[in-house]
């Protein structure tokens, strides 16, 4: 299996990833084009509902939140991602995880900002926005201190700025690599003034260590925390079908799930566009299929323990909506649901498959839509098979305004994700490079211990 | 007799070692080791740190201070607000609702600690930085910096040193 070459040079490192921020394949400007144009559509859609009001998207009493927060669940979870493998590999000393943390990073970040705007967005009234915050005030309106809603917007602003202060703290070795080698101009000032005059000496780079050590160290904690009180938006309501206790984890594992998968796609996509094949090689491709299919079956015994606990419970609305589920309006998606979620993912254990870039590129997008479509069966078929029997015949679809401001929030990702990727370096050089030399230095012994073992002056 | 820089360039961790085991040995008058001398190299290296000797992080410090500081002081802001500006009717429930406030005193402690973390990193790297009276971009290519800081009558006897362990580059700078 082809991995980094241990005798690359460490300037060529710099040379190909300063190559990617100015000569990228035109693919890449395909993408942005598209991308800026399903945020138009989003904008369209937006405006639209701004100004006739929530009801354009099919909004009633009982169906007060739809695709919105189903959506906006989902890009929460992908923010996972970055955690996952900065954080958590990091700390588990897993090497491969080097020349793709980076853009898991951005992934995080500019995942989290969208999911920011759905909270606005399923608000209606936009300017009423500052609500959400616990600030105190005197105006006859209460922030509720008990409700998740308001602990969901104190750990998102944690959770947000923390990942942008991780991923600005990674990324100043190579910042101070851009201002070293840019020719002098705009891209030039701006590496200039984000190095903060980063010149790797001993003192910087010690105190570096342990920054980034002790940031990883908080996130982890912290994602956990965020999509467990995005569970608890459910789970301390009163409606059915969202009171089982693994739920916490059960979101906990979606979110890994879904960040997994598209760290498989937008590593395809950046190893194609900004010719990064001699970074992004088939062996860490490997090693996130693996992963992901890890979680893949995680996510899938919770799911089980789920339909378990609700089928053998004494709950029975929670139960008369699972089979509503499966049997009725949202059959289709439910289905489609677990089919993606739990049998695609087994194209993942054949090993002919793993590396194979055009079949892992669609299982990725599979799994995406699988988890997608989870949220979504999360929340629309409670509103749908609630409490009151009032609420049994209201199923809704939602309308063209929703499917367009849902659509352009991925056109918004991709917009964000792909500048960021022409403007900074999307493979850390400077750990690339650890990476090469510890790789050599181990080569290096192993050849003496041969040697010496050769000679007979071994291990006795 | 005024200070002077000199910035020699290594190809390798093994080479600079060698120049720094050296320097620490050396009495040079103007010259102390561990105040006038600065390794810069183009990736983390704990060894850097060994032949160094041992030098003090102290951003946990601030990391502890930011994270307990940052989270008792928004437990004790939200408690205060909510018994002062919040004692609405509510229903029996208790004014100063604990369980809730934990979660966001969890929140706010962690908020605090990254964010008093990277104020520490600043703090301790001394960054924001002026670059340094010699700078090489190959340091953040491929190749190890000495920067070292001594009297003008030394910088000969530094230069040999530095060429002893096949400096392959040397660049000297008055000092002010």
């Amino acid at each position: 299996m082809k991995d980094i070459r241990e005798d690359i040079a460490w300037a060529q490192i710099n040379k190909d990833v300063l190559k990617s921020l100015e000569n990228p394949r035109k693919l890449y400007w395909v993408i942005l084009f598209i991308a800026i144009a399903m945020v138009g559509v989003a904008v369209g859609c937006e405006v639209y509902q701004y100004n006739t009001g929530l009801g354009v998207g099919n909004f009633d009493n009982p169906h007060v939140w739809g695709l919105y927060i189903a959506t906006f669940i989902f890009w929460i979870g992908m923010s996972h991602s970055g955690t996952l493998l900065s954080a958590i590999l990091h700390l588990m000393h897993a090497d491969w995880r080097k020349p793709i943390y980076r853009f898991a990073e951005a992934m995080t970040t500019f995942s989290l900002m969208t999911a920011g705007l759905f909270v606005a967005v399923h608000l209606g009234r936009v300017w009423n926005i500052y609500f959400a915050l616990p600030y105190p005030n005197m105006r006859q309106v209460w922030p509720n201190f008990q409700s998740p809603l308001l602990w969901d917007a104190m750990a998102i602003f944690t959770y947000l700025s923390s990942s942008i202060l991780f991923l600005y703290v990674g990324m100043i070795p190579d910042l101070a690599i851009c201002r070293d080698n840019m020719h002098p101009g705009w891209r030039k000032k701006l590496y200039t003034a984000i190095a903060l005059g980063w010149e790797g000496t001993d003192r910087q780079w010690r105190n570096f260590r342990v920054t980034y050590l002790t940031i990883a160290c908080f996130l982890i904690p912290l994602a956990v925390s965020v999509h467990s009180i995005v569970a608890s938006d459910f789970a301390m309501s009163q409606q059915p079908g969202w009171h089982i206790t693994s739920f916490p984890p059960y979101f906990v594992a979606g979110a890994l799930y879904s960040g997994c998968a598209a760290i498989i796609t937008l590593f395809i996509i950046l190893r194609y566009v900004f010719k990064f094949e001699e970074y992004m090689t088939m062996s860490i491709l490997k090693k996130i299929v693996r992963l992901t299919f890890a979680i893949a079956m995680v996510w899938t015994y919770l799911n089980l323990v789920e339909y378990a606990s609700v089928w053998y419970g004494d709950d029975q609305a929670a139960k008369h909506l699972l089979i509503q589920k499966a049997t009725g309006t949202y059959a289709p998606f439910w289905w489609m649901m677990n089919f993606c979620g739990s049998v695609v993912p087994f194209i993942m254990f054949f090993k002919r498959f793993q590396t194979h870039i055009p079949v892992m590129f669609s299982v990725s997008l599979l799994l995406n839509l699988g988890m997608w479509l989870e949220r979504w069966m999360i929340v629309s078929p409670t509103f749908a098979d609630g409490y009151y029997p009032w609420t049994w015949d209201h199923d809704q679809w939602p309308s063209f305004v929703q499917w367009g401001i849902v659509f352009g929030s991925f056109g918004w990702f991709a917009m964000l994700f792909m500048i960021f990727c022409k403007i900074f370096p999307s493979v850390s050089m400077y750990e690339v490079k650890e990476m090469v030399y510890h790789r050599s230095l181990a080569t290096k012994k192993l050849e003496a211990t041969g040697k010496l073992a050769a000679t007979g002056k071994g291990a006795h | 007799m005024g200070k002077r820089h000199l910035l020699a360039l290594f190809n390798n961790f093994d080479e600079a070692e060698a120049v720094v085991r050296e320097l620490r040995s050396v009495s040079l008058k103007g010259f102390d080791a561990s105040k006038d001398m600065t390794v810069k190299s183009p990736i983390e290296h704990p060894e850097v740190e060994e032949f160094l000797g041992d030098k003090p992080v102290r951003v946990q410090w601030f990391t502890l201070f930011g994270a307990v500081g940052m989270g008792a002081l928004m437990f004790l802001l939200i408690s205060a607000a909510q018994g002062n500006f919040f004692a609405q009717m509510k229903g029996g429930k208790p004014i100063v609702p604990f369980p809730p406030n934990f979660v966001l005193t969890y929140e706010m402690f962690i908020l605090g600690g990254v964010y008093i973390t990277v104020l520490g990193f600043l703090i301790c790297a001394g960054l924001p930085a002026r670059r340094s009276p010699l700078y090489s971009v190959k340091v953040s290519e491929d190749q190890i910096g000495i920067l070292v800081k001594s009297e003008e009558g030394s910088s000969a006897t530094l230069k040999s040193i530095f060429t002893k362990h096949n400096a392959l580059e040397i660049q000297e700078e008055a000092g002010k």
